[in-house]
């Protein structure tokens, strides 16, 4: 009964685009909050002398993994793991790593970075994604047929990669994550 | 407070993927946006043949969910930064400057770059530092562990060789 209530709510239309700002507003919030909306906090963490934006991320991951798995876990959601191979997220995600470097901002950081008032963010980099995404899209069916696939693993997660159930693998992955950032505030990260 | 805790604004965060999970069904992402965003603009130009393409098809130009999120992000950076006394605008942030200069356009087009590989990688690899960095590791996919590693390898390299290379 509790997954039928759910299922109507995400068939509103309207009401899903009013969450999805809401939790955008959210979202936008937070990261100005932490800092990393700014360009010297970012290219601070790829230079390697501020590790803020790692910090916000794997507090992030470990605070959202438990979280997600338990609603999972309890029937009030369902995951939905990116598919991909690695003829997509190796290059891409190098090409992606080549761009963040450059302008020192992420798709999402870049959207909060206009909000704040960078006007790099507002009138180079936003123009250039735009330009960067239509790029990728026109040459989509050739970059598809040529690499896209290479190497695929499908939706596979860590838990399904060791055939086992996911509560086997997020206690040892949170315990990582806490131990890193613990150990990166003692050693002054 | 100006500016929290690193963990504070993370634990946020994550406390916020749950809620999109449960109310929406999804988790957070920008990149698609964008992609969908210049589908619009190409369609202002060239018309609705546009949405013959291939990639079009499978990401159709409208605005959805994550569209609103990311207009979200603008709003809920822009209250936060004037709340806190933050929001300026900014030609040039702090350390480019100190690094290359204050030159606009020299930061515009290095902006504008930087931008177009972004969004380009972005879409090859199937997210960002969002779908993938944050909801796809806390989904364990290992898709997404693989491309949020490249993502910081191509950046520390990236950002490295240009704040060594390239210094005024």
């Amino acid at each position: 009964m509790m997954r039928t209530m759910p299922g109507s709510l995400y068939e509103n239309r309207k009401l899903q685009l009013v969450i999805g700002f809401a939790a955008g507003f959210l979202f936008g919030f937070l990261l100005q909050k932490g800092g990393v909306t700014r360009y010297d906090v970012i290219i601070g963490q790829l230079l390697l002398k501020d590790f803020t934006v790692v910090k916000v991320m794997l507090s992030a991951v470990v605070t959202g993994m438990i979280g997600v798995h338990l609603l999972r876990s309890l029937g009030l959601a369902a995951l939905h793991p990116k598919s991909g191979s690695f003829g997509s997220v190796i290059p891409g995600g190098l090409i992606f790593g080549a761009g963040f470097g450059l302008l020192g901002y992420c798709p999402g950081t870049l959207a909060g970075a206009a909000g704040q008032g960078s006007l790099d963010a507002l009138l180079g980099g936003i123009a250039g994604v735009l330009i960067g995404t239509a790029a990728f899209a026109q040459l989509f069916p050739k970059l598809d047929r040529a690499i896209l696939g290479k190497g695929d693993f499908g939706e596979m997660t860590l838990p399904q990669l060791f055939k086992v159930n996911p509560w086997r693998v997020i206690p040892g992955v949170a315990f990582a994550i806490v131990a890193l950032l613990v150990w990166m505030e003692k050693s002054g990260f | 407070m100006d500016r929290w805790s690193p963990y504070a604004a993370g634990i946020g965060i994550g406390i916020l993927s749950w809620v999109t999970f449960l109310l929406s069904d999804r988790a957070l992402g920008c990149s698609t946006a964008f992609s969908r965003t210049s589908g619009m603009i190409e369609r202002l130009f060239r018309g609705d043949k546009v949405l013959d393409k291939p990639y079009y098809r499978k990401f159709v130009p409208e605005i959805d969910w994550e569209w609103m999120l990311v207009l979200g992000m603008f709003f809920g950076a822009l209250a936060s930064s004037v709340l806190s006394g933050q929001f300026q605008f900014q030609w040039v942030p702090e350390r480019w400057m100190a690094a290359f200069g204050g030159s606009f356009p020299v930061r515009w087009l290095a902006s504008l770059a930087g931008g177009f590989l972004l969004g380009f990688g972005a879409r090859w690899a199937g997210g960002c530092t969002s779908g993938h960095g944050i909801s796809g590791t806390l989904q364990l996919a290992i898709s997404s562990w693989v491309a949020t590693l490249c993502f910081f390898i191509g950046g520390v390299a990236t950002a490295g060789l240009i704040f060594r290379y390239f210094l005024k």
